[in-house]
């Protein structure tokens, strides 16, 4: 039972990332019908988001100290962030060590502004365009920005720990009445989770309560009797490119500290994410989350030592594994609505 | 000729000479000279353009003719490369085995593959490539490592059992040769201060490429060809008029999986070493990216995009910023620095940029190709007629 629990919780934060993924290419594919290849790197964009803004809290500048001497007697220099002199010291160290939460409300406008330029400048001219070359070229902007980031930061990943107050793990086993040490699953990743259950269910709310979604909900559904209405539909559609590529850069922003961001972490979650949008069937947002934690869990249980033991190997395999057996057997996926790229 | 219409027979003529003469054409600097790291006539890259050449060929008659973009083709490439050097191993260090048996192998995986792929059409092909692909990779790289070697790859061994070589009482080296004639052997021409390297792996990988080039020009011209391009134009029609196409999807699958393995079956010929990564999805990407650079649904694209990006990766991805700094050495100071800085991200180790934003505006621009842009500038030239080559005013690259 408890091994059970563990694996479940050890899906969930592989889930929330690929969840949020998929989320976020389903509100592009479903509002404006297009096959985004460079959403991975919008998440690597995300991440290292969280990279620059703890690089710019750290900006430092030497300061002569006193009380420090060298073996000669001379007074050392140290290096002393800027952010002492604004708030003091134990402010300063207080907001240096709490970036990367921090760097969410950097990321939401950088990632926003990155969405309208995307959408404006790329992917506005693709919309009539076949599914292929909309592959083509968000493939080609991927390896593009895939570069950029990597001409700045280097190829090594960056470490980007998180906040003090959540390292360290928290005792399930002791909690939940099994024996202690058994079921231990680090602070970061809980939050992970639930700041993931924030983002989705802020999405759905916004779409389901509020009259900009109502609108791109029925724009999802017929965009061209929408148009007629007289409602501008494209501008709506370009501020949801803004969101979708926020939710990336957000589910990017705290999945840094769980892995270090390096330059290809985004290609590596692409490939996987649009997995999950198919199993959960293209177009369906709660198919997108609902698959993103499954095909999680599942890796996770794939990854159980007795199952390994049977069968080697599954875990790297389970996922590719089920999206086959649903593509040929059920092609809309698990909630995909009839009709939509169905052929 | 040769079955071939002149203007085909033509092109086959200049690929020809091309692949015959390419140790003079790409070693065009002196050697020691400043532009010498632009020589590009050394036999482990010339033979590298031919093999990825051969792939992107195969790729096209996937692509470019029948319209289905595949994701996964590295892995047939892969499974090529696992077969030739497992006849290596165990047969003999002849190359001509572990080619066949490398095409084989390839066209039988790509069968399974194509066969369940193809109950899909458009995006859901590209992912069900992709995770064919992906899964074979994983395979190869963890779970089969018996056969595979896993993280380390493989290689011949002197252990290897070998039995045609054992049995014919040949000498035990462990070089891939053909009939005797090493692979690795060359010989260099010097001529002033140029240096002209004769490789007999190239020669033989440029010979494999002209056959697998006149294949593709008679399968583009075969009924069978016009069959995969309706297909391509309105796969729906086709089937409202009675016809199945599944069994002609399936058909182009194969043959370009073999072209893929037959690939993966020269590059073990030529190196003699197999490793995983070789089958990473990345690997089908390149594949896309030579096929739609040179021109997807042309003849001769395939064959440019392949040495493009081949040339690229091994010739510009060397320059760093010393050598910059001497191109720009005539400059003041202040404006060097300045122009150092500008291109050294798109060069040497920042290529990749240079060929992620070249193909973006590829497939923005000049969806036929670089053999679009070709046709472009020609046609200013040509300015007086231009009702003769393009009678519908419209490029269709795949004539």
């Amino acid at each position: 039972m408890d091994a059970i629990i563990l694996q479940i919780l050890n899906g969930l934060d592989k889930g929330s990332a690929y969840a949020l993924i998929a989320l976020g290419l389903t509100l592009i594919f479903g509002t404006l019908g297009v096959v985004n290849f460079a959403h991975g790197a919008l998440f690597m964009i995300g991440a290292f988001c969280a990279v620059t803004l703890s690089r710019i809290l750290t900006l430092s500048h030497e300061v002569i100290d006193e009380t420090k001497t060298d073996f000669l007697g001379n007074p050392l220099k140290v290096d002393v962030p800027y952010l002492y002199d604004i708030f003091g010291q134990t402010t300063g160290d207080a907001i240096i060590d709490w970036a990367v939460p921090i760097s969410i409300l950097f990321a939401i406008p950088v990632m926003v502004f990155i969405g309208f330029a995307m959408e404006r400048g790329l992917i506005k001219h693709f919309y009539k365009r076949p599914h292929a070359d909309q592959i083509l070229v968000t493939f080609g902007l991927a390896i593009v920005l895939q570069e950029i980031i990597k001409y700045f930061y280097g190829a090594n990943p960056i470490p980007t720990p998180a906040p003090e107050a959540f390292r360290g793990s928290f005792d399930f086993g002791a909690a939940m009445g099994f024996d202690p040490n058994t079921i231990i699953y680090p602070y970061w990743r809980l939050v992970y989770f639930a700041f993931s259950a924030v983002i989705i269910g802020a999405v759905f709310a916004f779409l389901q309560f509020t009259t900009f979604g109502m609108v791109v909900r029925a724009g999802m559904a017929d965009r061209e009797t929408v148009g007629l209405l007289g409602i501008n539909i494209d501008k709506r559609f370009t501020i949801m490119f803004g969101i979708a590529a926020a939710v990336a850069g957000l589910a990017g922003v705290m999945y840094a500290p769980i892995n270090s961001p390096n330059y290809h972490m985004g290609m590596d979650f692409l490939v996987l994410s649009f997995v999950v949008v198919v199993v959960g069937g293209m177009g369906s947002l709660s198919g997108a989350v609902l698959a993103g934690f499954l095909l999680g869990i599942l890796e996770s249980f794939a990854s159980m030592a007795v199952v390994l033991e049977t069968l080697p190997g599954i875990n790297q395999i389970i996922i590719y594994l089920v999206a086959i057996i649903i593509l040929l057997t059920r092609p809309r996926g698990l909630m995909g609505r009839k009709g939509v790229m169905e052929e | 000729m040769m079955g071939l219409t002149k203007k085909d027979f033509t092109l086959l003529l200049i690929v020809a000479v091309l692949a015959l003469f390419a140790p003079f054409i790409l070693n065009p600097f002196p050697e020691g000279s400043a532009m010498a790291q632009f020589n590009a006539g050394y036999p482990d890259l010339m033979q590298r353009l031919v093999i990825f050449g051969i792939f992107a060929i195969g790729f096209n008659i996937l692509f470019g003719l029948t319209g289905y973009l595949s994701f996964g083709h590295a892995a047939f490439l892969g499974v090529g490369s696992y077969a030739a050097i497992w006849m290596m191993k165990l047969l003999t260090m002849n190359v001509v085995p572990a080619i066949i048996i490398s095409v084989l192998v390839a066209g039988v995986f790509s069968l399974l593959v194509g066969w369940i792929s193809l109950r899909r059409s458009g995006i859901y092909f590209s992912i069900l490539t992709l995770a064919f692909a992906q899964m074979s990779y994983s395979l190869a790289y963890s779970v089969l490592t018996p056969i595979t070697g896993g993280e380390t790859g493989l290689q011949p061994k002197a252990g290897d059992p070998r039995i045609i070589d054992r049995a014919l009482g040949a000498d035990g080296t462990e070089r891939a040769n053909f009939f005797g004639l090493e692979m690795g052997s060359s010989y260099d021409m010097t001529v002033g201060n140029w240096v002209f390297t004769f490789s007999a792996g190239y020669y033989l990988a440029a010979v494999v490429m002209l056959a697998a080039f006149y294949l593709s020009i008679r399968i583009f011209r075969s009924p069978f060809g016009l069959m995969l391009r309706a297909i391509k134009s309105n796969q729906q029609r086709l089937n409202y008029t009675g016809l199945n196409s599944k069994p002609y999807t399936l058909a182009a699958f194969v043959i370009s999986g073999m072209y893929a393995g037959l690939a993966g079956g020269l590059l073990v010929a030529m190196d003699t070493q197999v490793g995983a990564e070789r089958m990473f999805w990345t690997a089908s990407g390149e594949v896309v990216l030579m096929t739609i650079l040179g021109g997807a649904g042309t003849l001769i694209g395939p064959i440019l995009g392949a040495g493009f990006i081949k040339y690229f990766e091994n010739i510009v991805s060397k320059i760093n910023e010393s050598i910059l700094h001497q191109w720009f050495a005539f400059m003041p100071d202040g404006i060097e620095d300045f122009l150092v800085a500008i291109v050294y991200p798109f060069i040497g180790k920042g290529w990749h940029l240079t060929l992620g934003i070249v193909f973006m505006l590829v497939v923005i621009f000049l969806p036929g190709g670089l053999v679009e842009g070709g046709q472009r500038v020609a046609r200013l030239f040509k300015r007086k007629k231009p009702a003769d080559d393009n009678p519908d005013g419209k490029t269709t690259p795949a004539e």
